[in-house]
């Protein structure tokens, strides 16, 4: 059990080592580790630049839409005013638990090295 | 303004900034305690400090005023203060607080390892502060002004000494606890009256806010003009009006139209549409672009993450500010649509940027109530722009003490704290006709053309050289420093030209993206040969740092 725990920490350091001199290996990791993280930002920022960025272009091209109105209120200045905040909100929430999963599935690669 | 309570809520707003400050005072020792507060700050404090420092008076005044004045369109303006932190989230906080990196100049260094780059970064830092500070003293002196009669350079010098004075003797550990204080003291300012607003609008039966006659008078009024603009009259006669020129109107009078003003029910109340003006649309555009962009270039905004204990925690923290601002940001639109109905006269005298200070009592009548709630608006105005200005100060003077002095004393910084803090009040003193809004508009978006794509593709792009950098910033940013000079010394525009400088950003920030990585991709060999090393310090998490 002992030897045991002795050899993982051995092969993490390892890997560690790996990363920390530019091995090929380590270098192919940690690219894998920003080409994943990008990628969660940029479909992430897709989903902002969709879903309110395409406002002003959709009132310009649907002008009726301005003019629904929601409990007495007309639709952009609800969905400006007041739903674009959580909706902001929750786009973070999704991003901060994803990119830390990331680096979580990135930990767990370095440290149990026999992939 | 017979209001008695006013002046001792901003004296004792100012004391207890002062106070604090002092408190700090014991508590910053060393230059380090100086300038990352130790990194002992909890998440919540920090979060609320971010909070505190970015609220400035375009966020507590200008965007009320500009609702009331323009209606839905500019709704953009705290929908992009907000994504501003979204786009940092995503793209900066995590990397850029594993970098170590303490400024942008410190930025451009660790990554580029390029003396000259840090030189034009500095120069930028140093530029957006104080055109971001200059509209703060402003405020401050507009503000006085109007609630309290005192001559513009009063307000304007007051908050510049109280800021400067108190970032020289507390640095930054102070100034954290003020700004996490004075959050909590902004949103309260806007939170409460709102709840008596909101209460007082149903007592009066639900007036409309764009009543079928367009809007009018509740009660008799006399306007004094502020700004020149001209009236349409209802009977269909034109006027030139001129500031110091006074109107009188009875109960019940419709508005005039005001030029340059969304007078009528529909412009206000409607977005643009296709067809009618595809200027709009790209000044829409461009004005996302800036704001979502233009936060991750805010020299203020970067120093905060520095006192994360690491990256893990800047995207917490970045998450928690997110909400904290996204929250304020849902109350100065009730003011500007309250102001329609209660406040019209603004629209007139062109003081729109009143209407959050002059609500309440407008609203709620001259009792108790209402003046204590002006006062608490008032104290709330003035924490915006001591907290803003607090932090922007803070992070100018730091450059200015390390780039420019070239000394890391505790010494040094006060004296790069008076300079700093020097400057804007002097530039504050001249520029009194410039619009609040529009310049902190401008900030954002020079910050958009040249901090936001030298952070993304610096800690994303591993093909960024020290010459793509600054052609990219110098090409870029210097495109918007050009409009924005144009369009604050410059003739008046109209037509695209006007759209264009007002609004640079949807043609600056591809601009300054596309030079950037042409010129990356042709010097090539210039790349750093650390690079890689880089990457892994700026993306692995702490626990597996050798």
């Amino acid at each position: 059990m002992l030897a045991d725990i002795t050899r993982q920490d051995s092969r993490a350091e390892r890997t560690r080592t790996e990363l920390a001199q530019q091995t090929q290996v380590g270098e192919a990791l940690v690219r894998g580790l920003v080409r994943a993280q990008l990628a969660l930002a940029l479909r992430l920022s897709l989903v902002v630049a969709i879903g309110l960025g395409g406002l002003p272009w959709l009132f310009a091209i649907a002008p009726s839409l301005g003019r629904t109105t929601v409990a007495g209120v007309n639709l952009p200045w609800l969905l400006l005013g007041v739903a674009s905040f959580p909706f902001l909100i929750g786009v973070g929430w999704a991003y901060v638990r994803l990119a830390e999963r990331n680096e979580q599935d990135f930990t767990d690669l370095v440290q149990r090295p026999e992939r | 303004m017979g209001n008695d309570y006013v002046v001792p809520a901003i004296v004792a707003v100012t004391l207890v900034t002062v106070g604090i400050g002092f408190y700090g005072l014991r508590l910053a020792r060393t230059t380090s305690d100086f300038l990352v507060a130790s990194r002992a700050i909890s998440p919540t404090w920090n979060a609320a400090a971010i909070g505190g420092e970015y609220l400035s008076a375009a966020s507590f005044l200008g965007i009320a005023g500009l609702v009331l004045k323009y209606g839905v369109d500019v709704l953009w303006y705290p929908v992009g203060f907000a994504a501003g932190y979204l786009a940092l989230l995503l793209f900066v906080a995590a990397p850029l607080r594993r970098s170590g990196a303490f400024t942008l100049p410190d930025f451009c260094e660790l990554r580029l390892g390029s003396r000259r780059l840090r030189i034009l970064a500095t120069a930028f830092v140093i530029f957006i502060g104080w055109l971001y500070l200059v509209p703060q003293l402003q405020g401050a002196g507009l503000t006085l002004a109007t609630v309290a009669g005192s001559p513009y350079p009063v307000g304007a010098l007051l908050v510049a000494a109280v800021v400067t004075a108190n970032v020289a003797l507390g640095g930054m550990r102070a100034i954290t606890f003020v700004q996490a204080f004075q959050y909590w003291l902004k949103l309260t300012a806007l939170a409460v009256p709102a709840i008596f607003l909101a209460l007082q609008w149903q007592a009066d039966a639900r007036p409309a806010v764009t009543p079928p006659d367009g809007p009018t008078f509740r009660a008799a009024t006399t306007v004094v003009v502020e700004h020149r603009a001209t009236l349409t009259l209802p009977d269909g006669d034109v006027r030139e009006v001129r500031p110091g020129d006074e109107l009188t109107f009875a109960a019940g009078d419709p508005v005039p139209e005001v030029s340059g003003v969304a007078t009528d029910a529909a412009d206000w109340l409607l977005p643009s549409a296709a067809g009618d003006d595809d200027r709009g649309l790209f000044a829409t555009y461009s004005l996302i672009l800036a704001t979502f962009l233009g936060t991750m270039g805010l020299p203020h905004v970067l120093v905060r993450f520095y006192t994360n204990p690491d990256g893990a925690a800047a995207r917490r923290t970045t998450l928690v500010v997110l909400a904290l601002v996204g929250a304020f940001y849902l109350l100065p639109t009730l003011y500007g649509v309250l102001g329609r109905i209660y406040t019209p006269q603004l629209l007139v005298s062109g003081q729109t940027d009143a209407v959050v200070v002059l609500l309440p009592g407008a609203a709620l009548g001259d009792g108790l109530v209402g003046r204590l709630l002006a006062a608490l608006v008032a104290a709330g105005a003035f924490a915006a722009f001591l907290s803003t200005s607090s932090g922007l100060l803070t992070s100018v003077a730091g450059v200015i003490s390390t780039d420019v002095l070239g000394r890391g004393s505790v010494r040094g910084f006060r004296l790069a704290t008076v300079i700093a803090g020097g400057v804007p009040a002097v530039l504050a003193l001249n520029v009194s006709g410039l619009d609040v809004s529009q310049v902190v508009g401008l900030a954002f978006a020079v910050a958009a053309s040249s901090f936001c794509p030298l952070l993304v593709l610096g800690i994303w792009w591993r093909g960024l050289t020290d010459l793509g950098a600054a052609a990219g910033v110098l090409v870029g940013g210097g495109a918007a420093i050009g409009a924005v000079l144009v369009t604050v010394l410059g003739p008046p525009l109209s037509g695209w030209p006007a759209t264009l400088t007002a609004q640079p950003a949807a043609w600056t920030v591809p601009l300054a993206f596309t030079v950037m990585v042409a010129v990356s991709m042709a010097t090539r060999r210039r790349a750093p040969a650390d690079v890689a090393a880089t990457m892994l310090r700026l993306h692995t998490p702490e626990a597996l740092r050798m």
